[in-house]
């Protein structure tokens, strides 16, 4: 716990609020009593599995949709994600009957759809910002946990369940408790090879998969100003497995530049009047949070999960851990029923366990940057024999823009799989062919039986999974990539490859 | 909606940490177009063994507890996904109340929009529920009610808890939150015009080309 210090330093400044308190402030519709909000919702987004029971509900109960322009429907859960699929396919016939009820319900509503076979459609946290539906200073909602992904672009997102969506779709306005504020520095420069999704499972690790509870997270610091947009949404993407419902993310000149001349950004003089008006967003000096926590990025490594919570991460370049490692008892018995899960021996060097498929894809990490990263490892090796080595891009236009560049073909050269859109692998999609096996996996949750019946996930970024693909073990990207440059990793890389 | 008052029922202990909704839950049953029969999935992966027949050794296949009515769990219980199939399942499965130390907040908050109420205990007091239950083989009860907003432990010990007093209402009197957010029809469409007026761009997601 050395790199985590928790602080309560700043001076309180009167009048000065904290980004997502202004955020906070102009949804606030009226306030009900007792710490509870009735917010304004300016995007709510629907998805086969639970917007389609949400919409039925609404009929159902007899009710409209008050807002329905600021309503939007992705089909990604459920989709068929092999070549030549066609719109409409789901990945079994109930899948398919589910995407149909929700396209006819959501066409009943003229809500706008993004189905496949239109060029928009892809998971609906890569959806969001790609097409800047998700804006600075908005409040977006979706009956999906990892809503708080937009917060990277500094959208209050937040998955709430499918009776909140009927709300919400009758309403456009919903009643939330007001969490409480917690502020993490990312403080100092990541060393070579790690990223967001390292800083991610780094923080997990330290305060826990209930670390999070009750608190909107706001990611600041040096580290969290240099990731480039993408990554901050897998950082932000993130914070709902420390049980944080909402992650946020100051927008800066990074983020005006990611969301300018996207298909549904602010445009002319209303682009300028937005971008005024985003920048009075960020906290201000001498704003209070409940909490502040800082992280020496100086030490993160690549992280690799061992275990069946996100919270039982560690570095990539050291071995699994024991039970006795940890001192409470509930935290111990869990780790014991994990790694018995996982079939793996406290001690272990990770370097010496064996991976039977290599994933690449999910709202956490299959952006263009997250498979450009993949593909500089990738570019003129093979996968290991016997790796099974998959690539499910994010969106249909990432798919596309990684066709344009080339990136498919690294891939495909490799010895990967190159899929369509879609959640895919992450949500059971594919789970006959994941049974039982032992997959690494650039997912966000690596929980019993999650990406299939006994299937053992170990959750790390695309190039630590890319390094894994090669190697056929789980495998430290930096052995690959700094290879050339230090002889210590080229030693250790022969060693491993073995 | 279903309302919740006061119950006095058999509680299981579950006590590990982080279960999540998955576990609650698994994905596979979720791939339907009714909210019928989500009971079959409940606990599936732990409750059926891989040829779908009952694991022997999971405690809610046993009698008295398979009556069970109350789960009791370690910290962050129904972490994860959204999937409000999680209280829904737990419901028709026959609970009507989870008692833990945290819960994943999305879970914690469908809860009490599916009848069935969760109640945050230290988790001193909810081991000991499962230690008296534990200790009388499952042939005891625990009374929750939540008017007063007490627990009655098997052994008689009171424990007090505080549920969100909206929330508790809700559960208390079966009320429709939408009807109750439409009576502030007036004080909505007073906040959207001032706030149209500052934020046009939240209002109007128009697609266009650049």
């Amino acid at each position: 716990m050395d790199s985590l210090i928790q602080s309560n330093m700043s001076t309180p400044s009167f009048g000065a609020r904290t980004f997502f308190q202004k955020i906070w402030d102009d949804h606030v519709i009226a306030d009900l009593g007792d710490n509870s909000y009735l917010l304004q919702i300016d995007r709510l987004f629907l998805h086969e599995v639970s917007g389609g029971v949400a919409l039925r509900e609404l009929h159902h109960a007899g009710r409209g949709i008050d807002s329905p322009r600021q309503v939007f429907t992705a089909i990604d859960h459920v989709v068929n994600i092999y070549p030549g699929r066609v719109a409409g396919q789901g990945r079994n016939a109930t899948a398919s009957a589910m995407i149909a009820e929700t396209i006819t319900e959501s066409a009943r509503h003229a809500l706008q759809v993004f189905q496949v076979g239109d060029p928009r459609q892809g998971i609906v946290h890569v959806i969001s910002p790609e097409l800047a539906l998700a804006l600075p200073g908005l409040t977006l909602v979706c009956a999906d946990s990892h809503t708080c992904t937009v917060g990277g672009v500094g959208t209050l997102g937040w998955g709430v369940g499918s009776s909140e969506c009927v709300h919400v779709l009758a309403t456009q306005t919903l009643v939330q408790s007001k969490p409480k504020t917690m502020r993490i520095w990312f403080d100092g420069e990541l060393p070579t090879g790690v990223g967001a999704k390292d800083m991610a499972l780094h923080l997990i690790a330290q305060i826990g998969a209930n670390g999070g509870i009750g608190y909107a997270i706001e990611f600041a610091g040096d580290a969290v100003r240099a990731l480039p947009v993408e990554a901050r949404l897998t950082l932000c993407n993130m914070a709902i497995e420390c049980s944080a419902r909402y992650a946020l993310i100051a927008p800066d000149n990074a983020t005006y530049a990611y969301l300018a001349n996207r298909e549904f950004a602010p445009r002319g003089l209303a682009w300028d009047e937005a971008l005024a008006f985003w920048k009075t967003l960020p906290s201000d000096a001498g704003a209070t949070f409940d909490m502040e926590l800082h992280i020496d990025c100086t030490r993160i490594a690549p992280q690799i999960t061992w275990g069946t919570s996100p919270q039982h991460s560690s570095p990539i370049d050291g071995a699994v851990p024991a039970p006795t490692d940890f001192d409470d008892t509930a935290t111990r018995a869990l780790a014991e029923r994990a790694l018995a899960y996982q079939h793996l021996v406290p001690g272990t060097p990770y370097r010496d366990v064996r991976i039977d498929v290599a994933y690449i894809g999910s709202c956490t990490n299959a952006r263009l940057s997250d498979l450009r990263a993949a593909a500089e490892i990738l570019r003129g090796r093979k996968v290991a024999a016997g790796v099974m080595a998959i690539c499910v891009p994010g969106s249909s236009r990432v798919k596309a823009e990684a066709e344009a560049l080339g990136i498919d073909r690294v891939f495909r050269e490799a010895g990967f799989e190159w899929l369509e859109s879609g959640c895919a692998m992450c949500a059971t999609g594919g789970a006959d062919r994941l049974a039982d096996k032992r997959v690494i996996s650039t997912t966000n949750r690596n929980f019993e039986n999650r990406q299939g019946p006994s299937t053992r996930t170990h959750l790390a970024s695309p190039a630590t999974v890319a390094a894994s693909a090669v190697v056929g073990y789980l495998a430290d990207p930096r052995m690959l990539t700094m290879a050339e440059h230090n002889p210590s990793y080229q030693a250790h890389s022969t060693q491993t490859a073995r | 909606m279903e309302t919740f008052e006061r119950i006095s029922a058999i509680a299981a202990p579950l006590m590990q940490a982080n279960i999540d909704t998955d576990q609650i839950i698994p994905t596979p049953y979720l791939l339907r177009t009714s909210e019928d029969g989500l009971s079959e999935g409940l606990f599936a992966n732990w409750r059926k063994r891989a040829d779908n027949t009952l694991n022997p050794e999971f405690i809610l296949n046993h009698a008295p507890w398979s009556a069970a009515q109350i789960l009791l769990a370690e910290r962050n219980f129904g972490c994860g996904s959204s999937r409000e199939a999680a209280p829904r399942a737990l419901r028709q499965a026959g609970f009507r109340a989870v008692i833990a130390p945290s819960f994943g907040e999305i879970f914690f908050s469908n809860c009490f929009r599916n009848g069935i109420l969760p109640v945050r205990l230290p988790i001193g007091q909810v081991q000991m529920l499962a230690e008296q239950m534990q200790a009388a083989g499952g042939d005891a009860q625990v009374a929750i009610d939540l008017h007063a907003q007490t627990i009655i432990a098997p052994a008689g010990e009171t424990f007090d808890f505080e549920t969100p007093p909206r929330l508790r209402m809700m559960l208390l009197n079966g009320q429709d939150e939408i009807d109750l957010t439409l009576q502030r029809r007036a004080q909505i469409d007073a906040h959207r015009d001032r706030d149209r007026a500052r934020r046009p761009w939240a209002y109007e997601p128009q697609a266009g080309r650049h």
